[in-house]
């Protein structure tokens, strides 16, 4: 089973669209073709059989470490913005994204 | 004379050396190697000297000094240190400032390292060359038109050019021991979750781990020491105890068995790399060792595993650099999501796309089950092809890479082919077990060829007894290169 045709410049506009990049239209088209090369080399894994194999989703840990809820000092609201770009009222600044 | 990690830290403990005069020596090859070399983003030096001074302080008042007194190191530039800019070689971070240490740097600095500054790398951990990088280029000591490998070249190089005797790495798919390789030093990926990665900024999160390099096997070893344990910080840390790794170079290897994966050595393994593997393997069968070959056979659906897990990671992990709470911005109109793309694709590199394209794709809805789903069980495959071969034998040698380094430019035009030299670290990786490359030989041009050491889960110490072995063996001996001896 292979999806590498599947991965045209529409699949990577779409994508690109979920992941927030608003890409030239050199790029876009220069991905489309860098991108179906490793998906179709991706697609060798379809060939083996892992009907009976449980996916990894934790490595080395046996289960999920919980430490005791207690409340440790953390950064101050001025370390945590000094580094924005743009700040106001003692919070991150970003565009209006609610009409209203 | 270029003293070691070891060395150093015992003469400026016993007073014999002062942490500064060795800061200013640092500093001196620091300006005349850099040049040629540029492995660094950022070289601290009035934190650095600062740093120093107060070790020399801390002695005149009688106090004890750490494992690393006096000892310069270098940091990857994908771990935050406060006040020092953090870019993980992307525009997008051009400007930062961390607020933090991250872990392994608050532990180096608690053992009296002093920290020299931030080491190139490709942006964002992403690539095998250092190519990847918006900054600069790093070149390989042993031939300055060749790559170090990546991502960690920064670091690499600058232990490989004797500007200090270790460094930080981080290491998702080999980005600690394929540079080790290139550049004939040591470099060890520890055991996932033996190490914090509290301050590295992340890429693969299942997968990244911080590890140290040196110029000697003890001096990897002393490091280790300082940086492993648990961290609350870091709910993936494992709290097991950490062993002496130190003691553990003394000890005999006589009675180890030795298994060597026949699918590190077929198709694409260049002779002289084969050459020198096997001739390492065969001085550990001088040292009483038992060698067998075993099988890993899942490897070579490693590439293609990681690759899928790997970018997925990083499309969410990615995800945070938006431009609004640090980094770079770009606010073509009033609207936010025109704010995040156009900041995201100004800041981002070619190679960071990809993966993020990469990622997302693999992740999104029709395409999950298929890749990312099918990946995770591939990578339950490839842990039990360890497991299995671990039944049998006590340790793995393989090639830490099919080749020696490459040409500055001669892989940047097909990312596929990149990705494929990966080979030989990526499983380890996948599977979480420890995996250090040391240097075994030279190529009959020069450059450097390395033994990858690869041992089951939390067994570090057993690692470091085989390359010491190694490392006394005088066939195997490698030195610096020599412009930067």
């Amino acid at each position: 089973m292979s999806n590498a045709r599947t991965f045209d410049r529409g699949t990577v506009e779409h994508v690109a669209k979920l992941a927030a990049l608003s890409l030239s239209s050199e790029e876009a088209e220069r991905f489309t073709t860098e991108l179906a090369a490793i998906v179709a080399h991706v697609d060798e894994l379809a060939s083996l059989d892992t009907s009976d194999v449980p996916p990894t989703y934790q490595v080395c840990v046996p289960a999920s470490a919980l430490r005791p809820d207690v409340v440790v000092p953390s950064l101050s609201n001025e370390e945590a913005l000094s580094q924005a770009p743009r700040q106001s009222h003692g919070g991150f600044a970003v565009p209006v994204f609610v009409e209203g | 004379m270029f003293d070691s990690i070891v060395r150093l830290a015992e003469s400026v403990r016993s007073g014999e050396r002062s942490a500064e005069g060795v800061a200013t020596e640092t500093l001196a090859r620091v300006d005349a190697r850099e040049p040629s070399v540029k492995a660094f983003l950022h070289v601290d030096r009035a934190g650095f000297l600062e740093a120093a001074k107060a070790v020399d302080a801390k002695r005149a008042r009688g106090e004890t000094l750490g494992l690393l007194a006096g000892v310069p190191i270098a940091i990857k530039d994908a771990l935050c240190m406060t006040g020092v800019p953090t870019t993980a070689a992307s525009r997008i971070l051009e400007g930062y400032k961390p607020v933090y240490d991250a872990t392994v740097v608050a532990k180096l600095r608690a053992a009296d390292a002093t920290l020299v500054g931030k080491t190139n790398l490709d942006e964002f951990a992403m690539g095998s060359s250092n190519e990847n990088s918006a900054y600069a280029k790093v070149h390989n000591p042993w031939d300055l038109d060749r790559a170090p490998g990546g991502s960690s070249g920064g670091s690499a190089a600058a232990v490989a050019s004797r500007m200090c005797p270790g460094s930080l790495g981080s290491d998702t798919g080999g980005s600690i021991r394929q540079p080790a390789s290139f550049c004939g030093i040591v470099g060890v990926k520890p055991t996932y979750g033996r190490v914090s990665r509290y301050g590295l900024i992340a890429f693969a999160s299942s997968l990244d781990q911080v590890g140290p390099f040196a110029t000697d096997v003890r001096g990897a070893a002393r490091m280790l020491q300082v940086l492993a344990g648990h961290d609350p910080h870091d709910a993936t840390t494992l709290d097991a105890a950490v062993d002496d790794y130190e003691a553990a170079c003394e000890k005999p290897v006589k009675g180890l068995r030795v298994g060597i994966p026949r699918e590190y050595f077929g198709e694409g393994l260049d002779p002289e790399v084969d050459v020198a593997v096997r001739r390492a393997i065969s001085c550990l069968e001088q040292f009483g060792c038992t060698v067998k070959p075993v099988s890993l056979p899942h490897t070579k659906y490693a590439v293609a595993t990681y690759y899928v897990l790997a970018t997925a990671e990083a499309s969410s992990n990615l995800a945070r650099f938006d431009g609004v709470r640090y980094g770079l911005r770009k606010e073509p109109d009033r609207d936010l999501r025109n704010m995040y793309g156009a900041t995201r694709d100004a800041g981002f590199g070619p190679e960071v796309k990809r993966r993020i394209l990469l990622g997302t794709f693999v992740l999104s809805s029709g395409f999950y089950d298929a890749y990312y789903l099918k990946a995770q069980k591939v990578r339950t495959l490839i842990t039990r092809d360890f497991e299995k071969a671990f039944e049998e034998v006590d340790v793995l040698c393989a090639p830490t890479a099919p080749t020696t380094a490459f040409k500055i430019g001669e892989k940047t035009h097909d990312p596929l082919a990149m990705y494929l030299s990966d080979i030989d670290t990526l499983p380890a990786s996948l599977a979480g077990v420890p995996a250090m490359s040391i240097p075994v030989g030279l190529s009959a041009s020069g450059l450097p060829i390395g033994l990858q050491i690869i041992t089951p889960h939390l067994q570090e110490s057993r690692a470091f007894a085989i390359a010491a072995a190694c490392e006394s063996h005088a066939a195997l001996q490698v030195g610096a290169p020599t412009k930067f001896a």
